[in-house]
């Protein structure tokens, strides 16, 4: 892949962040929080604007989102009031807008894959947004008890203004495969905090795909309760013009003998097509013979599109078995494209060939095949959109 | 039968200090079923010659015509130059991640072709192919030349050729980082092209080894820029003798 150019920022270096993320504040009260004015290391990349209010307290809720949820009868749905206690036990919000949805949720979903239980076939929860012009709060917590085994699609639909906080709760030896789709309308902004706890021995594969939306941005956090956890988390997105996608990342690695693999892929193409990645690890003192990795990488198909990528990797305990990263931008390869049409492949069908052959390592780690043959679908049709772009140009 | 014709091909390449010219008037005809040595030392333009043929991004054709049965080939995109019959086997294969060599061989076959293989005689095709070569099965599998060693990429860039069948192909420097097996598996491939098809080869090389697997019709030196000698077989020889020196004006050998 060619070295980033001037509309592509990358951070080729993992920084060692000014402070620590270990003294990130976090709380459910929403008026603990400052009133975020955009430069703050947590704020800096997002279009503050576009935010709508979810982060100064003006984007009063006016409506709600529906959740659906298909399981097979093994797996237990509720409705809950914000007494339940198994609320929050996930991880606390790290910034204001999810504190925001957190003090603002008035019912939350909890979907239980009971102990000891694995279900046929896996169990979709559908998130469709408030409408167009609306404003909603959310709340979900999806849970595996101890020696479950699930697999979990979260789909996101519809249009509107949504934050929500979203538990993932794997017990002791629990394993849970979930795939949470922002498959948004154009016009909406959603900002999600996505809590990821895992017990002792627990194995999570979290995936991220971003694909619609004005603005998303999602902030999976990644919490070991107890040695033997293994997490892998992968994303995927593609950014149109005028779209900001954001994720980041958080894994928090206090304990001894736990794995994290973090591998996230981006396309982005079209003016003002833009995407932030923000990988945090942290190593405490006592998380010995921690195992970890994180990668990102993005490709920027046209002129105008940018993608910041920035690695925070910080070990406190030499007594690791591995810690590594990797980042890159990159802008299509014209040799790569040269190679296959030098073979006789037509100019719009060896980008094609490129670009999925950029995104086959991820898609091949998808193991929900309903989900990998609608992203297929999702990439293919997103390729269409640029041929037509620069065919009109 | 067919020929392609070079016509007093200028080309320069952009760098840092501006446009600079590498081709400094090519003239050479090659008709089908010959194969034409084209030898020259190192930074000669050789390369050069085959990137402009094949249309690479990099290299600006400023004047000259390069002819396919008349047609002129600079007219063309690159992958239609592809399929009007024209194939370059290349120094530096391309990696591409992700696309499985199977993929990448069909859909090369399909635009060539005009039609897609039917599969029971593409499978068998192929693999007939890749036996000759001495490639193993699980290649097929395996991202498009990632992580493959030179040889093993060469050898796949003959397979394309074998498979994609061109009217005229360029082997640029294919014997470099052969060893002594692998370059007579690829000649003999290269042979059996040739003797089953009517191709016309364009065979560049800095070294006469290769010349030793595959016999050429028509040899040339390459030199600053253009063609400064033609010959038969003894020119090879002389290069084998005494190396380029009496075309750049230092010692320079030809063999290894």
């Amino acid at each position: 892949m060619t070295v980033a150019e001037n509309n592509v920022a990358t951070a080729a270096e993992a920084v060692i962040p000014a402070a620590s993320r270990a003294e990130r504040f976090t709380g459910y009260d929403v008026e603990a929080f400052e009133v975020p004015g955009g430069r703050e290391e947590n704020w800096r990349f997002t279009p503050m604007k576009r935010l709508r209010g979810l982060h100064n307290g003006t984007a009063v809720a006016d409506g709600a989102v529906t959740v659906d949820v298909d399981a097979t009868t093994d797996v237990k749905v509720e409705v809950v009031g914000r007494e339940d206690e198994r609320l929050g036990i996930a991880g606390a919000p790290s910034d204001r807008v999810s504190a925001q949805a957190y003090s603002s949720f008035t019912e939350a979903t909890v979907v239980t894959v009971p102990a000891d239980t694995k279900p046929e076939k896996s169990t979709l929860v559908r998130v469709t947004g408030p409408g167009e012009g609306k404003t909603a709060y959310g709340h979900l917590q999806l849970r595996v008890e101890a020696f479950g085994n699930a697999s979990i699609v979260l789909d996101h639909v519809g249009s509107g203004t949504y934050a929500d906080n979203v538990e993932f709760v794997v017990g002791e030896g629990a394993k849970l495969t979930v795939v949470s789709v922002q498959d948004w309308a154009d016009d909406a902004v959603h900002v999600s905090e996505q809590h990821l706890w895992l017990g002792k021995d627990a194995t999570l594969k979290h995936t991220v795909v971003t694909l619609g939306g004005d603005l998303v941005r999602v902030s999976p956090t990644a919490r070991f309760a107890e040695a033997g956890g293994d997490v892998e988390m992968l994303g995927l997105y593609f950014a149109d013009a005028g779209q900001h996608q954001e994720h980041r990342l958080f894994v928090d690695h206090a304990v001894p003998h736990c794995r994290s693999n973090v591998m996230y892929k981006g396309a982005l193409q079209g003016d003002g097509a833009r995407s932030v990645w923000i990988g945090d690890v942290l190593i405490r003192a006592a998380a010995e013979a921690t195992e970890t990795y994180e990668l990102n990488r993005n490709l920027v198909l046209t002129e105008g599109a940018r993608a910041d990528s920035v690695p925070n990797l910080e070990i406190e305990t030499g007594e690791i078995e591995g810690a590594g990263h990797a980042s890159a931008t990159g802008r299509f390869d014209d040799e790569q494209l040269f190679y296959l049409q030098s073979r006789g492949i037509a100019e719009d069908q060896a980008r094609r060939l490129v670009v999925r052959g950029f995104f086959h390592e991820i898609l091949m780690k998808i193991d929900v095949p309903e989900v990998r043959e609608r992203l297929e679908a999702a990439i293919e049709a997103e390729l269409e959109a640029i041929e037509t772009e620069t065919a009109t140009a | 039968m067919a020929t392609l014709e070079i016509k007093d091909l200028h080309a320069s390449v952009t760098t840092d200090e501006g446009a600079k010219e590498i081709l400094k008037g090519v003239n050479l005809t090659v008709n089908s079923g010959e194969i034409h040595a084209i030898m020259g030392p190192n930074g000669s333009g050789k390369s050069t010659l085959s990137y402009a043929i094949a249309g690479h991004p990099k290299y600006h054709v400023t004047s000259g015509e390069v002819l396919l049965d008349g047609e002129n080939v600079l007219e063309m995109s690159v992958d239609e130059r592809a399929r009007a019959g024209l194939f370059l086997a290349m120094q530096y294969p391309v990696e591409v991640p992700g696309v499985s060599m199977s993929n990448f061989l069909r859909t090369a076959a399909t635009a060539v072709r005009g039609d897609a293989p039917k599969l029971r005689h593409w499978v068998k095709e192929v693999k007939d192919e890749m036996t000759k070569l001495e490639i193993s099965g699980e290649f097929a599998d395996r991202s498009v030349n990632e992580g493959f060693s030179g040889g093993e990429k060469k050898r796949h860039e003959i397979l394309q050729m074998a498979l994609l069948k061109p009217k005229f192909a360029v082997l640029d420097e294919t014997d470099s980082g052969l060893d002594v097996d692998a370059l007579r598996v690829v000649s003999q491939s290269v042979n059996e092209v040739a003797e089953a098809t009517d191709i016309g080869v364009m065979l560049i090389t800095h070294y006469t080894r290769i010349l030793k697997h595959i016999q050429p019709d028509v040899v040339h030196v390459f030199a600053g820029g253009k063609i400064v000698e033609s010959g038969g077989k003894d020119l090879a020889d002389d290069l084998e003798e005494n190396g380029y020196v009496k075309y750049i004006g230092k010692p320079e050998p030809a063999k290894l």
